[in-house]
């Protein structure tokens, strides 16, 4: 289960008289002790759901909004540490490149590692562009830098020091990690994206061999990029990649009935994407962020990009899947027997959503559905075939 | 008109396009952000007292991108090179917005090959509590209109059927200007600090409502840099070179008339 603790309190008018949720929302409208109390519920929430067994409790990092108050992963992650036994802890992701020194993130991350006895999944993003007007950071570096620092941290996780990190953009004299990770020789790497074919490139990779996550996106696109993936491992690289190797996103309402759930998540859903995730096109993608192909490609649907999302299209689309347990079982398995992912992410709290519904919506999501998408493997994967399919 | 020819040059392997004409002494005429849109009235006039250059800067418009360029440093040590290999004395720098921080970079670096700098609403510095307009985070059609008093010249660029070339171009020079000015928005901390290296004679050209680099920078360059003079152009925004020729041009003349003729 993953969480993206929104500010679910914020004032939705005075939201409007703003632009979107990020960067230069005032934070005059975040309230400290509602914080207080939402953050306690989130961690609550994620814990509740390792007590229920899913295999695992994924946070992430954004910076300067209401659409998630998670400067630092990392906290929340060290927060679940101790509070669960056996699930996997992901950040999905931490943006490394953004810092000017990503090391100490990596002391981190091995911390965590070391505390859980090798729990932790460990996320490498760029960061979106919004990222790169909070931190001040250079949006047409962020693919050498994202590079750089993920060659510097997997060194220092996995060769002993002191050596010395000569890099173009960092230059460390004494790499030289205490404490190195539990896992050897370095926890899982997930690369979450919205759909880059750089990404995916980079992460099919034979010396990396990463997980790629993509986060919510219309079924079509799922198929496009996840398919993309083993496709660039197999005519690109020689290998047929492992389902392992490939994760969806989705958020995910379960309720008594397919009519109830709809009624039950439609405001809140549409809050998510409309309220706080929606971003201007150059916050979204400032300047140097894509590569002129991608830059290109996005412009041409800039229109179609900008907000005014309904629940309807969202469920038709298969962006969301919100349903009766029966329908989000038949639809989760007909994805997978269409993609083969190894792996799927639920978003079980959603914009708004209020506690209690997000509570049913773990425990139904535990208790109906998990026990049955859990056994799918590849015997239920069509196999891979270049030309996706429509989601029904 | 456009008397200018236009091709590319080679300065130490990396690929200039360059838009040249006219004769006299040397001006060279260093861009803004958003490129040259070429050979427009007041090059034109500027050409008719000097043999006039107004080079593409590497990464933007028909030049080429070279591995090195990393940063205005990079940039203002290219032009020395630029300088050096055309062989060119007392040239007349003139530099607009992100040209004219870059023009102060080359100045304080080294003036020898330089008979006068003009800053035109130039970028490069911080005045605290009054920065630069985020023209990173501005939509790009909403900045058109702020670098403008007389809407009709924004009307005339919204409204321009764009070539694939010149859409390339264009996104081509804003990442350009990304690369250069993200951070620190637009300015060199370090400039400050340098600007008496400045020894030629300076003119600091504003328009008085630009809205990109408040005019209260034009009063700042005229304070730090020794023996400046500062000219308003009325009812002008960030280019007055393009908004308000006449009086640009009478402006540059003028100055260059009485003080590095």
């Amino acid at each position: 289960m993953f969480h993206l603790m929104p500010y679910a309190a914020l004032d939705m008018e005075e939201r409007d008289r703003h632009p979107s949720a990020w960067v230069t929302l005032p934070n005059s409208l975040y309230n400290p002790k509602i914080g207080h109390q939402l953050y306690n519920r989130y961690l609550d929430e994620l814990e509740l759901a390792a007590e229920l067994g899913f295999d695992g409790v994924a946070v992430n990092e954004h910076h300067q909004n209401a659409y998630g108050l998670m400067p630092s992963p990392v906290v929340m992650a060290s927060s679940l540490a101790r509070r669960t036994e056996n699930c996997k802890l992901a950040i999905l992701g931490n943006a490394f490149a953004l810092r000017e020194h990503p090391l100490t993130l990596a002391e981190e991350h091995a911390m965590i590692d070391c505390i859980t006895g090798g729990r932790l999944i460990t996320g490498f993003v760029r960061g979106i562009g919004a990222e790169f007007y909070s931190l001040a950071a250079n949006p047409t570096l962020s693919h050498e830098r994202h590079v750089e620092a993920h060659d510097l941290i997997i060194r220092a996780w996995t060769e002993t020091g002191p050596f010395a990190f000569e890099g173009k953009h960092y230059h460390f004299e004494y790499v030289n990690m205490w404490p190195r990770p539990y896992q050897d020789p370095h926890p899982p790497i997930w690369c979450p994206s919205l759909g880059s074919s750089e990404t995916i490139e980079w992460a099919a990779h034979p010396d990396r061999k990463y997980v790629y996550a993509q986060n919510y996106s219309a079924f079509t696109n799922v198929c496009k990029f996840l398919d993309q993936y083993r496709e660039v491992a197999e005519t690109q690289y020689g290998y047929a990649a492992s389902s392992d190797q490939i994760a969806w996103t989705a958020p995910v309402y379960v309720a008594e009935t397919d009519e109830q759930a709809v009624a039950e998540a439609t405001e809140h859903m549409e809050t998510l994407f409309n309220k706080f995730l929606y971003l201007p096109f150059e916050k979204l993608f400032p300047s140097g962020y894509l590569s002129m192909q991608s830059y290109k490609r996005v412009a041409a649907h800039k229109k179609n990009i900008m907000g005014g999302a309904k629940m309807e299209t969202l469920m038709e689309t298969g962006v969301v899947i919100v349903g009766s347990p029966e329908t989000v079982r038949r639809k989760i398995a007909e994805c997978h027997e269409v993609l083969g992912f190894g792996t799927f992410v639920a978003l079980l709290h959603f914009g708004t959503l209020p506690a209690d519904m997000t509570e049913k919506n773990i425990r139904l999501f535990a208790e109906e559905v998990l026990p049955a998408i859990r056994p799918l493997s590849d015997r239920e994967y069509r196999g891979f075939e270049p030309a996706p399919a429509v989601a029904k | 008109m456009a008397d200018c020819t236009e091709s590319k040059i080679d300065i130490r392997g990396t690929g200039v396009h360059l838009r040249r004409g006219g004769s006299g002494e040397p001006m060279l005429f260093l861009h803004g952000a958003s490129g040259v849109a070429g050979w427009i009235p007041t090059f034109q006039a500027l050409s008719e007292s000097h043999d006039l250059m107004v080079p593409d800067h590497p990464t933007y418009g028909l030049s080429d991108e070279p591995e090195w360029l990393d940063s205005m440093d990079d940039l203002a040590m290219f032009y020395l090179d630029f300088l050096d290999q055309m062989d060119l004395e007392g040239v007349h720098l003139v530099g607009n917005s992100l040209g004219g921080w870059l023009a102060m970079e080359i100045a304080v670096r080294n003036c020898t090959r330089l008979k006068s700098l003009t800053l035109v609403g130039a970028a490069g510095i911080r005045i605290a509590g009054k920065p630069i307009a985020d023209i990173f985070m501005m939509d790009p059609d909403d900045l058109v209109r702020e670098i403008f008093v007389d809407q009709s010249y924004a009307d005339n660029i919204l409204n321009m059927e764009l070539t694939e070339e010149q859409l390339d171009v264009q996104i081509r020079n804003r990442v350009a200007t990304a690369r250069l000015g993200w951070q620190p928005r637009l300015f060199n901390p370090n400039l400050r600090k340098w600007l008496h290296r400045i020894t030629v004679p300076t003119h600091v050209i504003w328009g008085d409502t630009d809205k990109i680099v408040d005019p209260a920078y034009a009063a700042e360059f005229g304070r730090i840099i020794a023996g400046s003079e500062v000219t308003m152009i009325e009812e002008a925004g960030h280019l007055p070179h393009v908004e308000k020729s006449e009086p640009f041009v009478k402006a540059v003349s003028g100055f260059i008339q009485a003080k590095a003729a």
